[in-house]
This record gives C-alpha cells, structure tokens and sequence, in this order.
C-alpha cells in the first residue's frame, strides 16, 4: 500500500519489579503503511496495551526500561526530547483509550476537553468550538450543541467513547491507536464506533493501530494482524492469510475459542491456563506450557521466525502439524 | 443546589442551638459562684443576693438559659464579670485581630503546602521529596506553643529582626502567622502528596498527555484542579481547628485576639465570655462545613449533580 509510517524493531518493555524484572514485551516488529489498519490480538495481560502505550511514551514512568527502535517517519521516537514528542502527541500520532469512563476528566465539560487540544495549533476560540461541533457531527454525536456543554458523567459510555474518538480525530493524526476501542462498551454501540473508525480510515487516508481482542471487529476492518503471547509477537500477516491459514498453535486455538453456530453445538472451547508472567527470558517457546503440541525442543529453544508466505510469519517448530 | 444549602443551613441552626445549650450547662455546672468573680468575698450575703438578682443568676437553670439566648439572638452576650463590659463590644474588638491572623495563616499554608506537595508527588522520591516530608513531620509534630517561643527566642530576642509581641504593626504578625502556619503546613502538604500521586494514576492524565499537552500545563490544569478537590474540603474543616489552635499562639505573642480573651476569661471564670467565644466557633464550625461542601460542589460537577438530584 506505500510509504511506511511506523516501524517498531525489536522492541522490548520489561518492568522493574521487586527482585527482578518482568518481560512485558519482547523483540517485537512490525510495520504499519500509511492508511492501513495494523490489528494486534492476544489474550488479556500479553502486554499489548504496553505496547501501544510505548509508541506515544505514556507508560506510567520510573520502572520501566524500553529497549529497542520506534521509527516514526523519520525518526525513532525513543530518542527524541520531550518537547518532541508533545507535539507527536495528539498532532501527529493520536490514542483513544480502552475505558471511556474514566478517561475523560470528570471536572471539565467534554467540549472543553476537545477545544483545549485545537487549541495548540493556533487557532482561536470561536474556530475550536465549530470544529468541536463538526467533529461532533463526524462521530455521530446526537445534539452536539447541547453535548459539548455536558460533563463527562452525563454521558453514556458509548458518547464518551465518541468524544475520545473527536479529541484524537481532532488534530488530524497520521496514525491512531485504538486500543481496545470497544471493549467497555455493548455491541451496538461496538458497531457504530467501528464504523466511524473505518470512516476516518477512508476519509483521512489515517492509518490505525487495532488493538483488540476482538477477532470479529479484526475481520470487520484490518489489513494486517500481529498475534501476540505474552509479550512476543508469535504469529504476523496479511488478514486474510491468516484467517484462512492460521499456523500457530495459539492463533488455532484462539479461532477456536471463538463462539460460533448456536450452543447446540457443545461448549465453547478455552485455552487452559493464562498467560504466564515472565521473570526471566530464557531460549523457550512462551507458548509451550499451554500448548498441545509443545515438545522437549519447545522448552529449550527459542522458535525461530519461519516465513509462511512473504507477508506472513509464524515463531513456532511445529509449523503444519495438526493436534495429536 | 438551593434546596440543598437551605436543608444544610436548617440543620446547622439545629446543631448550634444544641451546642449552646451545652455550652451553657456545662458552664452552670462549672464549680464556683459568678457573683464571687464579680465582687469581693468580704461583702455581706445580702449585697452578694442583691447581685445574684441583678444579672439573673438567681433564677432557674431553664430561665437563665432561654434569657441567655434570647440575648444572643439580639448579640447581647451579657455583662463580662471581669471587665464590667459588655461581651459583645469585648469580642468585637478582638475578632478582627483572630480573623485577619488566621487567614494570614491560611493563606502562607496554603501558599506552601499546595506547590510543595505537588512538586513532592511529582518528584516522589527525590531528595526535595524526602526533605520536604520529613522537615513536614517534624513541623506537625510540634506543638505551635513551643514553635511560637522557638521563632521569637531565635527572630526576636537573639537576632532582634521582629518585635516579640503585641499587635500594631505588619511586624507583629510575622512571628505568629509562622508559627500556626508553619505547624499545620505539614498534614495540608502531604494530603495534597497523596491526592496528586493518586490523580497522576488517572486514566484522564494519560489522555491529556496523549491529547499533546505539555507537562506543565498537565500538572497544573488536570492533576492539581483535581487534587484541590479534597484538599480544599479538608482545609476549610480544619479552619475551626486553626482558630481553636490559635488560641495559645494569641497567648503566647500576647495578641489581643479571640484566644487570648479565651484563656484570660477561663483563668478568672469569666463565663459570659467563655459561653460567647464558645458559641462563636460553634456556629464557625458549622459555616465552614457548610462553606466547604458548597465548595466542593462547585469543584467538581459529579457531586454537584449528586447532592441537587440531577437536575440542572
């Protein structure tokens, strides 16, 4: 599709705990192309909303150590200065979070919150509010007028997820990171952001990171998916390859955990066990002590990435092998 | 929102009348007779009775009690037995002087205690962070009685900077002011601390960062609005204990404030005074409450919305 936009190399987040440190994102790499829709998938606690956070340097700070390169454009966001990297916030790279309920500051109305954004491009008072309210129109807010004045605790989820999405549209970010967009909210309400979000996609040529654990919202509208387990990214690819040819054990069994047909047709498979926490990196497969194929090998050596096609890899020994 | 003043102020009416009452008993209970404070105890029994009759202290506990509050309803608080003044002309001479020193005081607690905790929880940890704790700790450890000799042992006796007591120059309240606000800076300073660490970890902070804004303004518009929230609630309560905590300061500076005339008035069982400042920081008490709720309210629009029911 064209110019790359976002390029994370091998990057890695391990926090600082008690005795030792905790592996939250390991060598993980990607690209994302300028109005392409990038999904990241994986249970809750892989360190995907680490990740994310990462990009735009909100992680909470003091404990934890980032490794590796974050290219955006032309430069890596790891190295650049604070004043830098506010005006990458929001201007250029742009967050909607996954808690619309407490993302919002409960003392200030919401259209303030949006105009206080406008406000560091230059531009007066009167402009911020229309564009609040045209941003209102674009995210489909009913009686924009009346909900610009409102306070966050007098709105639904679903309208307070539509403001974060105007605050971050606002400044008309290159790329936009949503994560968990829809987690918080019902599945209506889940439909209509997703169609707002596509919408933005085709209007602004943006370019979304989807971070979810939602693979339905993944069909409805990524180009690309990354699989992540417990920090590593263990399986990457075109959409469509990989929902036709899934190859890693886990991305199997996520599919398969998916609900489907009517419960007629028995209960609803599960992965046992969760995502383990990781203290230590030694060469091992993250996956193995839940996986159905894993092996001697799987506990000793780190899997290798194996390139299934030239869009799609997968970090697994057993590639091919069906469930014994 | 008016509804809920006028229920607040209603009961705050109630509860002064009962503290008045109190008040007012416990002082009737109190042992020794009025009329021996007023006049020699070489006068004849009859002159004493005569006396007795006089100011009313003859007549039963509920009378004596009900013409009491029908005075303070007009703000006659009676006669001072020691000063042969009225009460009233006694206090409004010296409510001033309390007024203008404790809101001195507030104002260079408050003009400390805010940025200080707010650098503290930004910097947690820091060097500034732990000095400023412990220096804090230290502070609200001491009493202001034994803080007030120390500032004018060091700032007026040996360094002669400030004048050691009295009332009539800016001078004179530098010492005093220090000393209350100096004292209390410390518990304001770290409920800010905390109040700021808790609002960083607010989900709306990473969103003001996310949105571009710089550092600055994050702290100050987002995380410290937020953090007065509770802090400003809790210095208004504390303002009652501030004037009440002043009382020894008074004394100690010989400022001719409300505490002073509190504690000469207890020494010599002056019970019309007493009962009157009493009752003053009673209904104090209960305007600061009030005063503080409205505040908060207006702060932050959830507990507006809460307390008026909805509606707009």
């Amino acid at each position: 599709m064209g110019e790359k936009l976002l390029e994370l190399k091998d990057l890695s987040i391990d926090y600082k705990i008690k005795d030792g440190y905790l592996s939250a994102v390991n060598k993980v790499n990607f690209t994302i192309d300028r109005g392409e829709v990038f999904a990241i998938v994986g249970e809750s606690g892989c360190g995907k909303s680490t990740l994310a956070h990462s990009i735009l340097r909100l992680l909470p700070g003091g404990n934890e150590i980032v490794t590796g390169e974050i290219h955006f454009k032309d430069e890596d966001l790891t190295l650049v200065d604070q004043e830098r990297m506010e005006h990458v916030r929001g201007k250029e790279i742009g967050m909607i979070f996954q808690n619309p309920l407490d993302s919002l500051n409960p003392v200030f109305r919401v259209g303030d919150q949006i105009e206080e954004a406008l406000l560091l491009d230059d531009m007066s008072e009167e402009d911020a509010y229309k564009r609040v309210i045209e941003l209102f129109k674009d995210v489909k807010m009913p009686d924009a007028e009346e909900r610009a004045k409102s306070f966050p605790h007098e709105l639904s989820g679903g309208m307070r997820q539509r403001v974060m999405i105007a605050m971050m549209l606002s400044r008309n970010p290159e790329l936009l990171i949503a994560d968990e967009p829809t987690t918080a909210l019902d599945v209506t309400i889940e439909a209509q952001i997703l169609e707002i979000l596509k919408q933005m996609k085709k209007e602004f040529n943006a370019a979304i990171m989807l971070i979810t654990h939602n693979f339905g919202l993944v069909a409805e509208i990524a180009d690309k998916i990354g699989v992540m387990y417990a920090g590593e990214m263990v399986e990457q690819g075109d959409v469509f390859e990989i929902f036709e040819n899934p190859q890693h054990p886990y991305t199997k069994l996520l599919m398969k955990a998916l609900p489907s047909g009517t419960k007629n047709d028995g209960r609803l498979q599960t992965i046992d066990g969760s995502v383990p926490r990781i203290t230590e990196k030694k060469p091992e497969c993250r996956f193995a002590n839940r996986c159905p194929l894993a092996d001697e090998k799987c506990r000793t050596e780190n899997p290798p990435m194996e390139w299934i096609s030239d869009t799609h890899y997968c970090k697994c020994f057993h590639l091919g092998e069906e469930e014994k | 929102m008016k509804e809920y003043i006028i229920k607040r102020l209603a009961l705050g009416v109630v509860l002064v009348v009962a503290v008045s009452f109190l008040v007012f008993s416990l002082m009737y209970m109190m042992p020794g007779d009025p009329i021996d404070i007023m006049i020699s105890d070489r006068v004849s029994e009859e002159t004493k009775a005569e006396m007795a009759h006089k100011y009313g202290y003859d007549l039963p506990f509920f009378t004596q009690y009900f013409n009491w509050v029908k005075g303070v309803c007009h703000l006659d608080f009676g006669t001072s037995a020691r000063y042969r003044q009225p009460v009233w002309s006694l206090l409004g001479a010296r409510i001033p002087y309390s007024l203008r020193l404790c809101s001195l005081s507030l104002l260079v607690e408050m003009l400390f205690a805010l940025p200080l905790g707010l650098l503290c929880a930004v910097k947690k940890d820091s060097w500034i962070d732990k000095f400023c704790v412990n220096v804090s700790l230290v502070l609200t450890a001491v009493p202001a009685f034994w803080f007030g000799t120390l500032l004018i042992v060091v700032f007026a006796v040996g360094l002669g900077w400030l004048p050691i007591s009295g009332y009539q120059t800016p001078a004179h309240y530098i010492l005093p002011v220090a000393a209350i606000a100096f004292t209390s800076v410390g518990s304001t300073l770290r409920i800010t601390k905390a109040e700021v660490l808790e609002v960083l970890h607010e989900k709306y902070v990473t969103t003001a960062y996310a949105k571009g804004l710089p550092r600055k303004r994050v702290l100050v518009k987002h995380v410290l609005r937020n953090s007065l929230i509770i802090v400003v609630t809790l210095t208004f309560m504390s303002i009652p204990w501030m004037i009440t905590g002043a009382v020894i300061t008074e004394k100690i500076f010989a400022f001719p404030g409300m505490g002073n005339l509190l504690l000469n008035s207890i020494v010599v069982q002056d019970m019309p005074v007493v009962q009157a400042v009493l009752l003053i920081i009673a209904i104090l008490t209960v305007i600061c409450n009030l005063a503080s709720d409205i505040i908060t309210a207006f702060l932050d629009p959830r507990i507006k919305d809460t307390i008026s029911g909805g509606e707009n």
